[in-house]
């Protein structure tokens, strides 16, 4: 008799314990996320964090997605291969989310791809390199939505070419970023007649550039372009001013960070670089299609945060937009989903995102504008 | 090799085979997997720095050299991961004896201070020579190991071929223990030159099982890149080698169970702290993974200082210590 109360009892709470799982599963859409938000790329992984924070509550108190509450699994994979790996994992696996937005850095993307493509869970990385979506036939499941290297490559040697500059002396930081940037630099030149006189490197942790830049001066380089994504890509300005190498100046859309140039100071001013409008959405011309998105995110981000919005941060925001707006169309079976981002429209802070079959990027070298620095402030280049 | 040791081979193959089946879920099994890399580079290095008292802070330098033998192999040249992996061993023990004949001259903070240097090269020249490494984009989709005609792609099948290889580097490390050279090893440790003087090759008993800790490392970076199939030079940093030289220590240098013990706590451990961290959130406790290496460099310097001897020693400790007790106890309770 006793024991066949216990067994009722533990019957019961079992039954309830799979009922209140079927109810949970059934009125939320699950999104994971895997951002670098502590370690050394928390600087991206930050704000990332913060904006899908932002983002959903503000879903969610605006009554979800078609009535249901979006629910986010934030994983800190600490910038690390085998953290994102696991990170990757866990949420496919015991979260059970329908779409993974991240990772951060391009590597720890390129390790946790080979997992989500073979869950079949559609990723949507917030890292820029290339490689990530080639080859395209064995990369399905994977999109993403930071811009290519190729294209802002395109728009600063399209800017040198105008100016009527032949020779140009690179210098790169040893990281993914500035290693994918040298090859494409290097590959690209011809195609605009351009000759790379030049080609130097720094590891993130040097401090002083001065004898690289002196190779690049005695080189006769007409331009430099420093292309990096490290704090150190700073020092390099600083050492140009010392040395007083008066040529033009470039800059990768790695320095799209407002503590960047401060920490350049002075000798930031005039740099030429690449980035995406969410640094000077004031001196956008008002007839800009990305505008109110931009103003938008910018406002709302500064306003709780208290800090300067940034590109990396958008990157999240474009991929939740996107996400949600997956979610509101097909619902969350990963498969639906895949299909709807594969031909996606959107606007996001990004760019104008036009994504299809063979390119899961969506973006153009529009994506990008030149900014210059103007008493320590980014702004849109004069024409 | 003891019956002890036996006993407790047996129980980590029982521990293995019914794991998979306690956890349904893949995602655990695949930090297993990790774990079980770890514990077969900590086993080597354990053979070096607790029975031969040479140490290594250079390890992670031949763990990328498997794993880069294996991406560059069978992705560049299309070779077979099983060759690659042989392959990568056989360089990593070229490469331990070309550094390991003139700095296992040196002693204590010497050798520290070359190990260190060794990894911090092996680490630079990842990042840098692009052609060869990729460099910092590293290599990707390297291909899955196969064992009889079955593609080890799943988590669990990995997980049961990378501990298969953990047991037999254990009973491999348990005879070399247990044999002349074993015995000729912890002689050395205790006094180099007393060694010497018995007519043990130090000089070459050295190199040997600095080599055999090489190899150790080789092969589980190899299975890291055919588990992961994509490397690039971030897990290979010297920050790894302080990671394994932790474990080691942890679980106990002079007894390789205790290596085996260390590796596993230490690799679970973050994953523990971030159950937590999700457990306790909505209390509003958040932990934050930054703290990592505080907690490791806490369990480290306690270890130090209340078990120099490391876990596994202080647990035997405790537990003759208690028996002890209980035998005075019972003793006076009679008389």
């Amino acid at each position: 008799m006793r024991r066949s109360i216990v067994f009722t009892t533990v019957m019961t709470v079992v039954c309830l314990f799979f009922a209140a799982n079927l109810c949970a599963e059934s009125d939320e859409y699950r999104v994971g996320c895997a951002f670098a938000v502590t370690g050394a790329a928390s600087w991206l992984g930050e704000p990332q964090k913060n904006t899908v924070e932002m983002l959903a509550k503000e879903i969610n108190d605006a009554g979800g997605i078609n009535g249901k509450k979006l629910v986010l699994y934030i994983e800190d994979t600490q910038g690390d291969n085998t953290r994102a790996v696991n990170a990757v994992k866990k949420l496919i696996q015991k979260n059970k989310v329908s779409v993974i937005i991240g990772p951060s850095r391009s590597g720890t993307a390129m390790a946790a791809i080979p997992v989500a493509e073979a869950a079949g869970i559609p990723m949507i990385s917030c890292a820029s390199a290339e490689i990530q979506l080639e080859p395209i036939d064995q990369r399905t499941n994977i999109f993403k939505v930071a811009p290519n290297d190729s294209d802002a490559i395109r728009i600063i040697y399209d800017h040198i070419v105008a100016r009527g500059i032949k020779k140009v002396g690179i210098i790169t930081g040893t990281t993914g970023f500035g290693a994918a940037g040298r090859t494409l630099m290097l590959e690209m030149a011809p195609e605009y007649e351009l000759e790379i006189i030049a080609d130097e490197t720094y590891s993130p942790a040097d401090t002083d550039m001065t004898a690289q830049l002196i190779n690049i001066r005695n080189k006769g380089a007409e331009a430099i372009i420093n292309w990096s994504i490290v704090p150190a890509q700073s020092i390099v300005p600083q050492n140009i001013r010392q040395l007083k190498i008066d040529i033009p100046f470039y800059q990768s859309h790695g320095f799209c960070n407002v503590k960047y140039a401060a920490s350049a100071g002075e000798s930031a001013e005039g740099t030429i670089f690449p980035c995406g409008r969410i640094l000077a959405v004031d001196t956008l011309p008002d007839d800009n299609r990305q505008k109110p998105v931009l103003h938008d995110y910018k406002t709302k981000y500064e306003e709780q945060f208290k800090d300067h919005v940034s590109t990396f941060g958008g990157h999240a925001y474009d991929s939740l937009l996107l996400v949600v707006d997956a979610l509101k169309a097909v619902g969350d079976d990963p498969k639906k989903i895949r299909d709807y981002l594969e031909n996606a429209k959107f606007i996001g802070t990004g760019g104008v995102f036009q994504f299809s079959p063979t390119d899961h990027c969506g973006l153009d070298k529009t994506a990008f504008e030149m900014l210059t620095v103007k008493d320590g402030k980014f702004v849109v280049l004069g024409q | 090799m003891a019956q002890r040791d036996y006993f407790g081979l047996i129980i980590v193959a029982v521990i293995v085979t019914l794991i998979p089946r306690l956890i349904e879920n893949e995602y655990y099994i695949g930090i297993l997997v990790f774990t079980a890399l770890n514990c077969l580079t900590c086993m080597g290095l354990c053979l070096l720095m607790g029975y031969a008292g040479q140490i290594s802070l250079g390890h992670s330098a031949f763990y990328g050299i498997g794993a880069y033998a294996t991406g560059i192999l069978t992705v560049t040249l299309a070779w077979s991961p099983w060759i690659a992996l042989g392959a990568g061993a056989c360089f990593a023990a070229l490469v331990a004896v070309v550094v390991g004949v003139p700095s296992l001259r040196l002693k204590g903070h010497y050798l520290a201070m070359a190990t260190l240097g060794f990894g911090a090269i092996v680490h630079i020249v990842f990042v840098a020579a692009v052609d060869l490494t990729g460099g910092p984009n590293g290599i990707a989709r390297i291909p899955h190991l196969d064992l009889f005609g079955i593609e080890l792609s799943t988590d669990k099948s990995f997980f049961y071929f990378s501990w298969a290889v953990v047991i037999l580097g254990l009973f491999f490390a348990l005879n070399l223990i247990h044999s002349r050279v074993g015995r000729g090893l912890r002689a050395i440790h205790g006094s180099q030159d007393a060694a010497g003087s018995l007519g043990v090759n130090t000089a070459r008993y050295k190199i040997q099982i600095f080599i055999l800790s090489a190899v150790y490392a080789s092969v589980a970076g190899s299975l890291y890149a055919s588990f992961v199939n994509y490397i690039d030079p971030g897990p290979f940093d010297v920050m790894h080698s302080v990671l394994l030289v932790t474990m080691v220590a942890v679980g106990g240098m002079h007894n390789i169970w205790g290596a085996l013990i260390g590796a596993v706590l230490l690799s679970i451990l973050p994953e523990f702290l971030s159950e937590l961290s999700d457990y306790f959130g909505g209390v509003g406790i958040s932990y934050n993974p930054d703290y990592d290496m505080l907690i490791y460099g806490g369990i480290l310097l306690a270890i130090m200082l209340f078990l120099p001897g490391g876990l596994v020693e202080g647990i035997r400790n405790f537990l003759r210590f208690s028996f002890n007790a209980v035998a005075k106890i019972k003793r006076r309770a009679f008389s």
